[in-house]
C-alpha cells in the first residue's frame, strides 16, 4: 500500500497558496516525463493501477473534467464521474454526506469542482482520501495555475523574472488566484489588469501590480493570460456591455501588435471570441492556448502520481511500468 | 438546594459593584421577596435566610443582554426559549431581549404574548420580546406596535434584516414616540452587501469569498441617525462593527440625537482573519472586520459611544454550520462567553474598570430598553450576578447549556467567570465549585 499522505505534497492539493516553491517546482518537474505518455500510440501506464478516483463535479465543466479523466485513465486508475445534475446533490444531500457516502465505498482520491470557495478544503478536512481541487468558487484552481506555469516555462525556458499579466475578470477568477500564488512563489513578476469593477479589493497586497488599461499591461508584459468574461458579469452590471468590454479592455490584434516585445498569449478557456480576446490573437503565432490544454493532462498526471505517494525523481521510471 | 423568592438571601462580604448607585465597596447584600432589600456592612441574616459568603467575589446587578436570538418558535432545533434562558443565566445574564426573526416572526400581540409566557416558564433569565417593525418582517407596513407593547414587547426591530425602506423606518421612529420605546436597527444596505459572506478586504480577496464593505453598514447607520434626528425617535443601533459607524454614532450623540448603540464581544475581539480556513463559526453579520475597526469599537465602548455590550447570540445547529462557507448561516452563540471575554479583553487589559464594564453589560442596556434590573438599589428586582473576576477557565463548547455550539471562542483561556446568578431573588444558576473558590474562603 502506498501511503495516503504523499511525502511531497501532503494529503491534498487544495491550492497553491500553501505550497512551497520547492513543492510547486517538483510538480512541474514531475509533469515533464509524463508529457510523453500522451504522445504514445498506447497511452497507458500502470502507475495508479487499482486506485479508485471519483470526479465530483458540482459545476458543469468540460475541459477540466475531461483532462482529469484522461490523466487518471492514462495512469490506469479506475474512475467514476459524478455530476451534480441527476445525483443525490440535487435531492438535497449535503456536501459532507456526499463525501462520507463516497468514502464508505472505499475510494482513494476525489477530484472536486464546486461553486463555493473553500469547498475542496472542507472536503479534504473531513475524509481520509486525497482531495484535489478542480476549482472552488473564486478561490483556487491549482492544476490550472500549474499548467499555465508549465506552459510559460516551456515557451520561455524559465519563470524567474518573467512578467505575466492576468487580464480580465480577476474578481471572480479562481484561475487568477492560483496563477498569482504559483507565479510569485517561483519568482515571476505578476500583474492584473481589468476594469476596476472586476478587480478584487487590496489585490496589490498579494504582490501584484495593477493596471486598469490593457494598453499599459501589454506595454509591460511578456505573457498575457486572458480570462474569460462570463456573460453573467454584464447582467450583474460589472461592465456596461460586451461590446464596450471588447472595445476598451479586449486583447485585440491591434493592441498586441503594439507590444514592445513578442507576447505569449494564454487563455484558460473556454474563450469568448470577440469579447475578451479576438480570434486572430487566439489563433495567432503567439498563442499557446492549445499547449495549455496539452500540458493540463501532464500536470494532472503529475499531481495524481505525487499524491499517490510517488517521488518526483522516480517519475521517469514509474511511467515505464512497475 | 432549590430556593424560592420567599427565602431571603444574604450575600456577605463581596465586592459590590453597582454603577447606577455609584457603589464599589465590600458590602453585604440582602435580597428579600424577590427584591433588593438592603446594602450595608455587617447585615444580620433574617430568620430562614440563606447566607452565602462571597468574600473575594464580585456582586453586581444581573447582566442584561438586549440582543439575543432564542429561535422559538420555528427554530427549536437550534435553541428554545427555555434553553436560551438557561444558557443566559450560565453566562451571568439575568435579562435577555428576544429578537423577533423567528418563524413565524413575532409581529403581532399573540406572538409577543407567546414568547413572554414561555419566558416566564423558563426558569432562567427574564425574557422580554422585541416585536418586528414590519408585518412579516417584509419591510412594507408597520406592525400593531401599541398592542404589542401591551402584550409585553419592549421595543421593535426587523433584526436579521434592515428596514430598507427609509420611509417606513421614519414612520417606525415616529410612531414609537407615543410609547417611548426604541427601534433597534440592524444597519445594512443590502444592495451594497449583496451576496457578501464576510468582510470585504484582503482576507476575502485571498479566500475568494464575496465581501461586505464597511460602507454597507455605515450608509445605513448614517440614514438611521438622520431619521432619529428628524423624528426625535429613540434609535438603538445594533452590533456596530466599523470605525466609521462608531464615529457617526459619537457625532450624533454630541448633537443630541436620542441614540443608544451596542458592541458585541466578537466585534471587540476578532478580526476577519478569524475566517481564514473557512471557519464557518466566524461567519457572522455584520462580519468580523479589520484591526482598525476592532480598535475603534473598543474605543467606542471605552468612551461610552457604544453604551451597551450585547451578544447577538445566534445559535445554529451543528450540521447547518457544517457546510461550505457560502452555505453556512450567519451567527454565533455568545451568552455563555460574553462576560469572560469582556473581563479578559477589556477589564484585565486595562481598557475598562470593572464598574465601567458592569455599566455597559447591565445598567445601560436596561435603561436603553426600559427594563427592570440593572441596579442593586433597594427596591430593585433581585437580579444579581456573582462572579469571580480572576478565575481562569477554558471555553469548552460541549459544556454549553445552549442547544448550539457555534462559537469561534472554543479553547480560549479566559479570566473572569460567573459563580452564581440570581433572578428575582431565586438562584437560577450555580457554577460547579472549584479549588480557587475554596482557597479564597
Amino acid at each position: 500500500m502506498m501511503p495516503t499522505t504523499a511525502p511531497y505534497l501532503g494529503k491534498d492539493l487544495v491550492g497553491l497558496e500553501h505550497l512551497s516553491a520547492a513543492q510547486i517546482r517538483a510538480i512541474l518537474d514531475t509533469a515533464e516525463p509524463f508529457k510523453e505518455i500522451s504522445e504514445r500510440p498506447i497511452k497507458k501506464v500502470p502507475v495508479l493501477r487499482g486506485k479508485t478516483i471519483v470526479n465530483l463535479f458540482f459545476e458543469p465543466s468540460t475541459r477540466t473534467r475531461i483532462s482529469f479523466e484522461f490523466a487518471e485513465k492514462r495512469l490506469s486508475a479506475d474512475t467514476v464521474n459524478v455530476a451534480a445534475s441527476g445525483s443525490s446533490v440535487v435531492k438535497g444531500e449535503t456536501l459532507v454526506d456526499t463525501a462520507r457516502n463516497l468514502e464508505a465505498m472505499r475510494i482513494d482520491m476525489v477530484v472536486i469542482r464546486h461553486g463555493s470557495s473553500g469547498a475542496a478544503r472542507f472536503l479534504a478536512e473531513r475524509i481520509p482520501s486525497n482531495v484535489i481541487n478542480a476549482g472552488d468558487g473564486r478561490h483556487e484552481h491549482p492544476t490550472q495555475g500549474l499548467l499555465d506555469m508549465l506552459t510559460i516555462r516551456d515557451k520561455l525556458g524559465r519563470l524567474e523574472g518573467v512578467r505575466v499579466c492576468i487580464v480580465g475578470d480577476v474578481l471572480h477568477s479562481r484561475v487568477a488566484r492560483s496563477n498569482i500564488w504559483g507565479l510569485t512563489k517561483l519568482g515571476a513578476e505578476v500583474a492584473v489588469c481589468g476594469p476596476p469593477t472586476l478587480l478584487p479589493r487590496e489585490i496589490e497586497a498579494l504582490g501584484v501590480q495593477v493596471f486598469t488599461r490593457v494598453e499599459e499591461a501589454i506595454e509591460w508584459a511578456d505573457v498575457l493570460n486572458v480570462l474569460r468574461l462570463q456573460l453573467e458579469r454584464m447582467q450583474g452590471g460589472y461592465v456596461p456591455s460586451l461590446r464596450e468590454y471588447n472595445r476598451i479592455f479586449g486583447v485585440t490584434q491591434e493592441r498586441v501588435a503594439r507590444a514592445p516585445r513578442p507576447l505569449v498569449i494564454m487563455h484558460p478557456g473556454p474563450m469568448n471570441r470577440g469579447v475578451e480576446i479576438d480570434s486572430d490573437v487566439a489563433d495567432g503565432g503567439q498563442s499557446v492556448i492549445l499547449n495549455q490544454v496539452t500540458n493540463g493532462v501532464a500536470v494532472r498526471m503529475a499531481v495524481l502520481y505525487l499524491l499517490a505517494g510517488g517521488a518526483p525523481e522516480r517519475a521517469e521510471v514509474a511511467k515505464h511500468g512497475e | 438546594m432549590a430556593n424560592s423568592a420567599e427565602r431571603p438571601i444574604l450575600l456577605k462580604g463581596g465586592r459590590v459593584v453597582d454603577p447606577a448607585g455609584g457603589v464599589d465597596a465590600i458590602l453585604d447584600v440582602l435580597l428579600v421577596g424577590g427584591r433588593v432589600a438592603e446594602l450595608g456592612h455587617g447585615l444580620e441574616a433574617p430568620p430562614g435566610a440563606e447566607v452565602r459568603v462571597v468574600a473575594g467575589l464580585v456582586v453586581c446587578p444581573g447582566l442584561v443582554d438586549v440582543h439575543v436570538h432564542l429561535r422559538e418558535p420555528g427554530g427549536e432545533h437550534k435553541e428554545t426559549i427555555a434553553s436560551g434562558s438557561r444558557a443566559a443565566v450560565a453566562g451571568g445574564i439575568t435579562t435577555v431581549c428576544a429578537m423577533p426573526n423567528t418563524d413565524p416572526p413575532v409581529d403581532d400581540p399573540a406572538s409577543v404574548g407567546y414568547v413572554r409566557a414561555a419566558g416566564l416558564r423558563a426558569a432562567g433569565a427574564r425574557v422580554y420580546p422585541l416585536g418586528a417593525v414590519s408585518v412579516g418582517r417584509q419591510g412594507e407596513r408597520l406592525t400593531e406596535m401599541g398592542e404589542m407593547i401591551e402584550a409585553g414587547a419592549v421595543g421593535f426591530t426587523d433584526d436579521g434584516s434592515p428596514v430598507s425602506d427609509g420611509g417606513l423606518m421614519r414612520l417606525a421612529l415616529e410612531y414609537t414616540l407615543a410609547f417611548g420605546v426604541p427601534v433597534a436597527s440592524h444597519c445594512e444596505d443590502r444592495t451594497l452587501a449583496k451576496g457578501g459572506v464576510m468582510n470585504e478586504g484582503l482576507v476575502s480577496t485571498r479566500l475568494g469569498l464575496v465581501g461586505m464593505p464597511n460602507a454597507a453598514e455605515e450608509a445605513m447607520i448614517a440614514r438611521d441617525l438622520l431619521l432619529a434626528e428628524l423624528t426625535g425617535g429613540r434609535l438603538h443601533v445594533q452590533h456596530v462593527s466599523t470605525r466609521g459607524g462608531v464615529e457617526m454614532v459619537r457625532a450624533a450623540k454630541q448633537r443630541g440625537v436620542r441614540v443608544t448603540a451596542e458592541a458585541t464581544p466578537h466585534h471587540l475581539t476578532l478580526t476577519d482573519e478569524a475566517v481564514d480556513g473557512y471557519n464557518s463559526n466566524a461567519k457572522v453579520n455584520p462580519p468580523l472586520r479589520r484591526a482598525a475597526d476592532v480598535a475603534a469599537v473598543r474605543q467606542g465602548v471605552v468612551d461610552g459611544t457604544l453604551d451597551c455590550i450585547a451578544t447577538d447570540h445566534a445559535p445554529h445547529h451543528y450540521d447547518e454550520k457544517e457546510a461550505a462557507f457560502d452555505d453556512a448561516p450567519f451567527g454565533l452563540v455568545g451568552l455563555e462567553t460574553s462576560l469572560g471575554i469582556c473581563m479578559t479583553e477589556l477589564v484585565h487589559k486595562g481598557l475598562l474598570t470593572l464598574p465601567e464594564l458592569i455599566a455597559r453589560m447591565s445598567h445601560n442596556p436596561a435603561r436603553a430598553f426600559g427594563l427592570p434590573g440593572g441596579t442593586l438599589a433597594p427596591g430593585a428586582a433581585a437580579d444579581v450576578t456573582v462572579l469571580d473576576p480572576d478565575e481562569e477557565w477554558v471555553v469548552d463548547p460541549t459544556r454549553f447549556l445552549s442547544k448550539s455550539r457555534n462559537t469561534p471562542f472554543g479553547g480560549w483561556r479566559l479570566r473572569g467567570r460567573v459563580r452564581t446568578t440570581v433572578v428575582g431573588g431565586v438562584v437560577a444558576f450555580e457554577q460547579a465549585p472549584h479549588a480557587e473558590v475554596a482557597r479564597a474562603r
